[in-house]
């Protein structure tokens, strides 16, 4: 691999791996979402800084230039990671809707018992489309 | 990381409030002995609402006039105009969501109500006018007999119902006849939301089985598969008065898309029979 692209390819993947920790202490990302991100850095890490390793890499997958490993194997970690943020984004919005129903139900809930409790017990009848 | 089912949320929260907090004012709860010993089930009509401060008023006049009697829930999906209040003037139930967040998740909120306050009967239409009120009692009766858990108003079994865009009128024959194929019976109105749903099919409905976008002919191969007997039943149609139907621009192209890729998984997963 020539050298330059080495160098800049160790320097953002230590970034990478350096950036994710930071965020993790101040809090700003989770333990759980920082692993992917961390396999990917340290991955691609290791194949920046081994010789052995992406030459065995490039072997295995049969590249002929060490650049293309490396943009396969980020290209394929970054897929990786997209498509478990979407079923975690569909999870969560699964989510987000069953509350938003619970909120709605439970809302109309304490109005009922709000008008049930400030109403005077003379004006307690319903009209006919509001009668459950 | 675990959703919070419907089940843990009714385990959780109290009793049904309109018929257990306050008891002295639910008289429809207790029976005298001049009354007869069956009760008449206990009915809901749900209407899905969205920016229809228009329309609705209409619809619930039309509804307390042809169905009087039967409790009306709107819910209202985050509304910018003012159609909470205009139900409230017409002294419906009404449930705010507080966002906007699509058809079918308002209209399976209703469904969680109805199952929350032991309602046996849901009728469900929609809130632009486009369906008959005086239609609400032929559904209602279909429901009630043996052998049928959900019936769908169709409007091209009755001569009465408006024409349909060619390019609508084709996904329906489409979908229609993919639904018939393989729930083995006629579909003609795979899209119709005028529909009687009874007991288990309206626990089915509050499940996670249900859609959360637009529940269409997948949804019909779905109950049919679980074991749910479906029926359908002439209804007059109307013109939407003022709107484009929810499948207009772009999202015809991703309501085809999503229809094929979802009956296509339905039919691949596996459902207990009822």
């Amino acid at each position: 691999m020539p050298p330059r692209i080495q160098i800049i390819s160790i320097l953002i993947c230590v970034f990478l791996v350096a950036y994710v920790f930071e965020l993790v202490r101040r809090k700003h990302l989770s333990e759980e979402y920082s692993m992917g991100w961390l396999i990917t850095g340290t991955s691609m890490l290791i194949l920046s800084v081994s010789d052995d390793a992406i030459k065995w890499v490039s072997g295995l997958v049969g590249a002929t230039l060490f650049t293309s490993t490396l943009f396969f194997f980020g290209l394929l970690f970054l897929m990786v990671i997209c498509l478990h943020f979407s079923i975690r984004i569909s999870a969560l919005t699964k989510q987000v809707r069953t509350l938003t129903q619970h909120v709605g139900i439970l809302d109309h809930e304490k109005k009922v018992l709000e008008k049930k409790i400030h109403q005077p017990p003379w004006q307690a009848g319903t009209s006919s489309l509001e009668q459950i | 990381m675990k959703t919070l089912s419907y089940q843990t949320f009714k385990s959780q929260t109290s009793p049904p409030i309109e018929s257990a907090v306050i008891p002295e004012d639910d008289t429809a709860e207790t029976l005298s002995p001049q009354e007869p010993l069956t009760k008449p089930p206990k009915t809901l009509i749900i209407i899905p609402a969205y920016n229809e401060e228009k329309n609705i008023g209409a619809v619930l006049e039309g509804i307390q006039k042809q169905s009087p009697g039967i409790p009306v829930l709107v819910i209202d999906d985050g509304s910018s105009d003012n159609t909470e209040k205009v139900v409230r003037q017409h002294n419906a139930k009404v449930i705010s969501l507080p966002y906007n967040s699509g058809y079918g998740v308002a209209l399976q909120t209703g469904f969680l109500y109805a199952v929350k306050n032991d309602f046996s009967i849901v009728v469900q239409m929609d809130s632009d006018g486009q369906h008959d009120p005086a239609n609400i009692k032929d559904l209602i009766e279909e429901v009630q007999k043996e052998n049928c858990d959900v019936v769908i108003g169709s409007r091209f079994l009755s001569k009465d119902s408006y024409k349909t865009s060619l390019a609508r009128h084709a996904g329906m024959i489409l979908f229609g006849a993919i639904a018939s194929l393989f729930c083995k019976q006629k579909v003609s109105d795979p899209t119709s939301g005028f529909q009687a749903l009874k007991e288990r099919a309206i626990q089915f409905i509050a499940s996670d089985n249900y859609p959360p976008d637009y529940p269409d002919a997948d949804f019909i191969i779905l109950m049919n598969r679980c074991g749910f007997k479906i029926k359908e039943i002439p209804v007059t149609m109307h013109a939407s008065p003022d709107k484009e139907s929810m499948h207009h621009g772009h999202k015809t192209v991703y309501y085809v898309f999503k229809m094929f890729l979802s009956i296509f998984v339905t039919l691949l997963r596996k459902y207990p029979k009822r």
